[in-house]
């Protein structure tokens, strides 16, 4: 009896591999693209909230708010129908910029807070030195805070390619589109979500392993 | 006598922090080459003067003129200013992420913009003088207090300044590694170069001083040279404060 479920749970993880590639091609880019997006967003959003400008900290603090205030499904969907309906703009990219939208609020928290933990002295020897606060904060203090960003950032990358599965819900054929799909369509639905959290553990599991070893190496130098 | 060039003059210098007024009517003098040596109590406002003169502070009134010039932060690139004026802080603030070599050539190549190359070549020689030379490439979290002291110094000399400020740059270092920093100040010093120096190392101030300032809740209350102030104090408050530290 477990045996031959284990076997036919066999039969559907190797029979759908083609199908499931595909999707996990998706799920790469979508992922590669939100987050890379998602960072840039976040360093800015970051900077704004810790310029001495109100203005600025009060757009970034909005743009937080909005974020964590709704689920993600709820981002994903607006700005799907109105990128798609009013600006035209196919489908993986509103994905993606639904996905970016969302983690940009999160990577910035983290930026901001690795920002204002470095010691004050880091930017006052800058500073006595002639270099711009630009400089400052380019040369010697973001280096810094990166590198102690790396163990939360690396924990938001986890975060976001999980979340990026939220997409099947406007139809995209990411990892878990495809175990959707493959579950309505044979009524089977058990094996092709187990499949599917496979693949999901293995992205999760190498992306750790990638993230404790730049963690080792940065260890090192300090 | 007639050379005596001013590097930095202080006319009736005010700061405050909110409603606490730091500095009063501060007015001050430091010639080419002098060694000034500041002294005074905690909360007196000596760091707060080293400060308002590189402009990480803005003064709130009054006049600080950096060799002949009067500089305002409405009219001058303070950058530019800071350039000329070195700093060497209590806690070393050296860049973590730099080697000992990067931490001295950051700013000449980055601000000043010459050649990695040339940067290379006066960092090495800079290091060397403060007996540094076999720590080019190591991080700064190896060295000791006092190593990491001597980097700060040559970091700052890099930018080839006109004045170095001190601000305790002992008060942090074990006792046993003081000497090493205050021999290389002392080097400094006799090489001509402009320093004002906020230290509670009495020895350094008689040896090294050409003058000492004494200050006292955000005046100046007496300036003299190291011998009279220190052995023929006139204030009576300085004569507290001596007997205070001694
Ligand atoms: N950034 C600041 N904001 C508010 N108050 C400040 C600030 N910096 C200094 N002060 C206050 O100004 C006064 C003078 O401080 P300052 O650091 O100049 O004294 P100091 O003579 O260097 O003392 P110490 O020997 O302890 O270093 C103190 O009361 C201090 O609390
Ligand atoms: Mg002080």
């Amino acid at each position: 009896m477990l045996l031959s479920s284990l076997l036919e749970f066999y039969d559907i993880f190797v029979g759908s591999f083609d199908l499931f590639l595909e999707g996990l091609w998706i799920t790469f880019k979508l992922s590669i693209a939100s987050l890379l997006i998602a960072f840039v967003i976040g360093l800015f959003i970051a900077i704004l909230k810790i310029s001495n400008i109100k203005i600025l900290q009060w757009i970034a603090d909005l743009y937080i708010w909005i974020v964590r205030g709704t689920p993600l499904v709820v981002q994903i969907f607006i700005l799907f129908y109105g990128l798609t309906d009013i600006f035209l703009i196919p489908m993986f990219w509103a994905g993606v910029a639904g996905l970016a939208f969302h983690s940009g609020a999160y990577i910035a928290e983290i930026i901001r807070g690795t920002i204002q933990s470095i010691d004050k002295g880091q930017r006052e020897a800058g500073r006595s030195l002639g270099m711009t606060s630009g400089m400052t904060m380019r040369r010697i203090i973001l280096p810094q805070a990166f590198r102690r960003a790396v163990p939360s950032l690396g924990n938001q990358f986890i975060i976001g390619i999980k979340d990026s599965s939220l997409v099947s819900f406007i139809g995209m054929q990411d990892l878990f589109g495809v175990a959707s799909s493959m579950g309505s369509n044979t009524f089977n639905y058990l094996p092709y979500f187990i499949t599917v959290a496979i693949y999901y553990l293995f992205i999760v599991l190498i992306l750790t392993l990638i993230v404790n070893k730049i963690e080792k190496k940065l260890a090192r130098s300090d | 006598m007639s050379e005596v060039r001013e590097m930095i003059r202080v006319d009736k210098l005010n700061k405050s922090f909110g409603d606490l007024h730091v500095l009063k009517d501060i007015d001050m003098t430091v010639n080419e080459s002098d060694v000034v040596v500041l002294v005074g109590a905690s909360g007196s406002g000596k760091s707060t003067l080293l400060r308002c003169l590189n402009f990480l502070e803005i003064k709130n009134s009054g006049t600080i003129t950096i060799e002949s010039e009067n500089v305002e932060k409405e009219t001058h690139n303070l950058n530019k200013i800071r350039e000329k004026v070195g700093m060497v802080f209590q806690h070393f603030n050296l860049f973590p992420h730099k080697t000992v070599l990067g931490n001295v050539t950051e700013a000449p190549i980055q601000v000043k913009g010459i050649s990695r190359q040339q940067a290379v070549k006066e960092g090495k020689e800079l290091l060397d003088k403060v007996g540094l030379g076999d720590k080019y490439n190591v991080y700064p979290s190896t060295l000791s207090g006092g190593q990491k002291q001597r980097v700060a110094i040559a970091r700052a000399l890099a930018m080839k300044p006109d004045v170095m400020l001190f601000d305790e740059p002992t008060s942090a270092l074990d006792p046993e590694l003081v000497g090493e920093v205050l021999a290389t100040m002392k080097e400094l010093a006799l090489e001509g170069m402009t320093m004002v120096v906020v230290t509670h190392e009495m020895g350094f101030a008689r040896e090294v001083g050409d003058w000492v300032v004494y200050m006292h809740d955000g005046k100046i209350v007496e300036t003299g040279i190291p011998s009279d102030l220190f052995d023929h104090p006139q204030e009576e408050r300085t004569k507290a404060f001596l007997s205070s530290i001694l």
